[in-house]
């Protein structure tokens, strides 16, 4: 088991090196720099333009800065944003639980619903229940997120006035960030009401994420369910003359399990994208938003190491679905 | 319960811990932008001013509400020398400065503060010049004051004077923008001892009508009423920024009753705004110009007549209604009506496909192809330069002349568009800084500003108009100044290295609850005059 842990972070070694090179090099490769950007229709002197990009290190070699940004990594140093001049870390650790707390409703949501979902459509297969749920998965693994998100915020807030528009808590409400999860720190504001109102405000936008991780947690436990389900253990257990939910909820779903593990694992990646448009749309303080405003700004040292973070955490992600995998199923770690 | 009522609640509940009346009015504005910082000197976007100049801070001369016109700030009058060259300013004295947790000024405002404020900014010796590594301070830059501010003298605590190095007749409206705000040369030793100086930007501290409470990165920004304010205090308690980038959800918001005014609204929703008996809408021509640069170096737009005949094949009030949706009106000069100076008496070239053509003809020019430039970003004087350049194409073809639109990444086309031998014309536009003609007529049209760097994407070096906007810069007298404008207008006209498209309108819809909202055609949002009705 060791021998198989330690084969999987000498993977990383190299994922990782390749993801600096890919987060350094993206943001650079694009046209236009921050100093044309901050200047804008005036204008800026080839002279000022110098003088600018030699105060922010642009001036030198493009290989001494990845050198000199990959030592700084090295020592824990991810840089200073370029716009608010604060330290990347400090703005990520800021808006990370943010992002955290609305994919963790949303994986929830998604897993709590997709599973069953594909459980009994996998049982039920053929039945109206199958089709309509897997036309629903295919068109909730289509849809377009802003439009769909807009599309509830129109027709729950502005239409029916059942839930808030956008932000993490009613206005009202206002206390210090203890650990950045309001749903933690309403609880623990003593404030009547804070919590209930950080939980109607996570409605929305949480369903907004959950909806393509949803559609494709249902599809996968569905056809894993139909796999094991064709498998001669299940039709000895039925022969056996066990009960139907025996027969699915312990021998069939038990195996079942695990594409469908990896598979929500697999969702982080996904929800990390999903969580940029998200953020954008319900104005959610979070990293998503955090990385579209460093893109358009060209704030390098926030774009490159802000996608280092997220990469690196998707990465430590997959790697848990890995050994979790390795320690249901032996048949893996002796491999 | 509606969103109103939390909100109120909210104000007693924030009430309670802050001991000041039961009832405290909060009033909401769903801003479109975080702010970059609270010091407002190293920024240049309006977002961050509206977060940190307008509500913290004041400066020694202000803008008129409303106008572009200067009135005291925190000087209370000032002299000029016969020469031009001495401004000096007598400073208003028992000026407080806003306290927080680990701030209590000792001192009122005084002639110390201002040396500091503009020192910082002024020497990159300065102490606080670096206080947070690679800040820089373009306003102060582009405003050329490196060059004009020779020294600052403390005559006494009250007085300060500010000696110039040639005659500049905006100066005075150059200080009145954002970057020239106070801040406190104490609060700035208590953070150097404190060894926390990057708090300056974080925690300001200022004189103006609300004092800041509390940021939530990307969320929320709260400030409270200044109750020591010099001038008059806010009506309204608590004022809170709610960020919502995105303008249809700020409408929503607005809608719900979750913020109580917006900025920025989708033209496209304005008629159901109009409708909405909860809404109103104020509006103001902008201070601003879109226009069409030709490249006047190159042949055959090197010919004054060649610009003026494509001039007259544009359907200018066509592109009003198909991309301002109306929220706009079709310009003829450079500058906005509105702004002092504006030469109402040029008549505009009229729309006349037929003339055009046979005008091109008779220069010699047939089978003409050209470039449109397009920028790829909404910008308040162009909401969308795609659709216009596709009507200039279709309107261009209609004379003969083939059009191809380019586009490039935004840094990309403000720079590409600056370069020596450009290829084509560019959309592009100019929302003024301060109201002084000179910012829109020096700044984009002078032989200076043809020059790499500068911002004359036409090329244009006309030497009569160049002398002339040179000249009114140098003169305080505003009648005379307005005579030399006016003149200049004139040469542009008849010389057209622009195609003038269109001043846009701004737009702001509000609670009909809000009253005493000024808008401003400098496009601030300020609300020190707000008020809500219960």
């Amino acid at each position: 088991m060791i021998r198989f842990i330690l084969g999987k972070l000498l993977y990383l070694v190299p994922t990782f090196i390749g993801i600096t090179i890919i987060a350094f090099g993206f943001v650079r490769i694009l046209p236009g720099d921050p100093v044309l950007l901050m200047a804008g229709e005036r204008g800026i002197s080839p002279e000022r333009h110098a003088e600018l990009s030699a105060l922010l290190g642009f001036d030198r070699p493009i290989w001494v800065q990845y050198f000199d940004f990959l030592g700084r990594l090295f020592q824990g140093d991810l840089g200073n944003s370029l716009v608010t001049k604060k330290p990347v870390m400090t703005e990520f650790l800021t808006l990370f639980p943010a992002t955290v707390e609305l994919g963790l409703v949303a994986i929830l949501l998604a897993t709590l619903i997709g599973v069953p979902v594909g459980v009994l459509a996998a049982v039920k297969r053929g039945s109206w229940f199958d089709q309509v749920s897997m036309t629903a998965a295919l068109v909730g693994f289509s849809m377009p997120i802003f439009w769909w998100g807009l599309l509830l915020i129109i027709f729950f807030s502005g239409i029916l006035g059942w839930t808030p528009v956008s932000g993490r808590i009613g206005l009202l409400y206002y206390f210090p960030d203890v650990t950045g999860f309001m749903l933690i720190d309403s609880l623990l504001s003593g404030q009547k009401g804070a919590f209930a109102s950080a939980l109607w405000h996570l409605i929305l936008p949480s369903v907004v994420l959950a909806t393509i991780p949803l559609a494709v947690i249902a599809r996968q436990t569905r056809s894993a369910m139909l796999e094991v389900m064709g498998e001669d253990y299940v039709r000895t257990a039925r022969a056996k003359g066990m009960s139907q939910a025996r027969v699915v909820g312990v021998h069939a779903l038990r195996n079942a399990m695990i594409p469908v593990i990896t598979t929500i694992g697999l969702q982080i990646g996904v929800l990390m994208a999903g969580a940029i448009l998200t953020e954008s749309i319900f104005s959610w303080p979070g990293i998503g938003k955090w990385m579209i405003d460093s893109i358009s700004r060209r704030d390098y040292p926030v774009v490159q190491s802000g996608l280092l973070l997220i990469a690196g955490l998707v990465m430590l992600v997959n790697l848990a679905v890995d050994l979790t995998y390795g320690l249901i199923n032996p048949r893996i770690r002796h491999k | 319960m509606t969103s109103m009522t939390r909100i109120l609640l909210a104000a007693s509940a924030l009430a309670l811990t802050s001991a000041v009346p039961a009832l405290a009015k909060t009033f909401v504005y769903c801003s479109e932008a975080s702010p970059e910082g609270f010091d407002p000197a190293p920024y240049t976007a309006g977002s961050t001013f509206d977060a940190s100049a307008h509500p913290i801070y004041n400066r020694l001369v202000e803008f008129k509400k409303g106008t572009t016109e200067i009135e005291p700030g925190l000087a209370t009058s000032w002299e000029v020398s016969a020469d031009g060259l001495e401004y000096t300013f007598k400073l208003r004295q028992g000026v407080k400065w806003h306290s927080n947790e680990t701030f209590t000024a000792s001192r009122d405002f005084n002639a110390d503060d201002v040396i500091f404020s503009f020192m910082r900014q002024a020497s990159a010796d300065h102490p606080w010049n670096q206080y947070i590594a690679g800040i820089s301070y373009e306003y102060y830059n582009a405003m050329e004051m490196p060059s004009l501010i020779t020294e600052i003298v403390k005559v006494d605590d009250f007085t300060v004077t500010f000696k110039l190095s040639r005659p500049e007749a905006p100066f005075l409206a150059n200080i009145a923008m954002p970057f020239a705000s106070i801040t406190s040369a104490e609060y700035a030793s208590v953070l150097e001892a404190a060894g926390t100086r990057e708090d300056l930007n974080n925690l300001p501290i200022g004189t103006g009508p609300f004092t800041f409470v509390a940021y939530q990165k990307d969320a929320v920004i709260r400030y409270a009423k200044n109750a020591e304010y010099w001038g008059t205090a806010p009506p309204i308690d608590d004022l809170v920024f709610a960020i919502t980038p995105d303008a249809a959800v700020r409408l929503q918001k607005l809608k719900a009753g979750e913020c109580h005014l917006m900025p920025f609204p989708a033209p496209a929703d304005l008629e159901a705004i109009k409708a909405d008996p909860n809404l109103k809408v104020e509006e103001q021509a902008g201070l601003n110009v879109g226009y069409l640069a030709y490249n006047t170096t190159m042949p055959p737009f090197d010919n004054a007549n060649v610009r003026k005949a494509l001039n007259m094949a544009i359907n200018k009030e066509a592109i009003i209604e198909a991309v301002f949706q109306g929220a706009g009106q079709v310009a003829k000069n450079p500058i906005p009506p509105t702004m002092w100076s504006y030469n109402d008496a040029i008549v505009d070239d009229p729309y006349d496909p037929v003339a055009a053509k046979a005008m091109l003809e008779a220069e010699g020019v047939t089978d003409l192809s050209m470039k449109v430039w397009a920028m790829p970003v909404q910008r308040p004087y162009m909401p969308n330069a795609r659709r216009t350049a596709e009507l200039i194409q279709e309107d261009f073809a209609k004379v003969g002349v083939t059009v191809e639109i380019v586009s490039y990444e935004w840094g990309e086309y403000l720079d590409k568009s600056m370069e020596a031998g450009r290829d084509g014309a560019v959309i592009l536009g100019w929302t003024g800084d301060n109201g002084d003609p000179d910012n829109f007529l020096s700044v984009l049209l002078s032989c200076a500003s043809a020059e790499p760097g500068g911002a004359n994407r036409a090329f244009w070096c006309n030497e009569e108009f160049s002398a002339l906007v040179s000249q009114a810069k140098q003169t305080a007298d505003v009648a005379e100044r307005t005579r030399l404008y006016e003149e200049a207008q004139v040469i542009f006209k008849d010389q057209a290295p622009w195609a003038t498209l269109d001043h846009s309108t701004q737009y702001v819809p509000m609670s009909t609850k809000v009253s005493g909202f000024v808008m401003s055609p400098l496009g601030d949002f300020t609300f020190a005059t707000v008020d809500i009705a219960e």
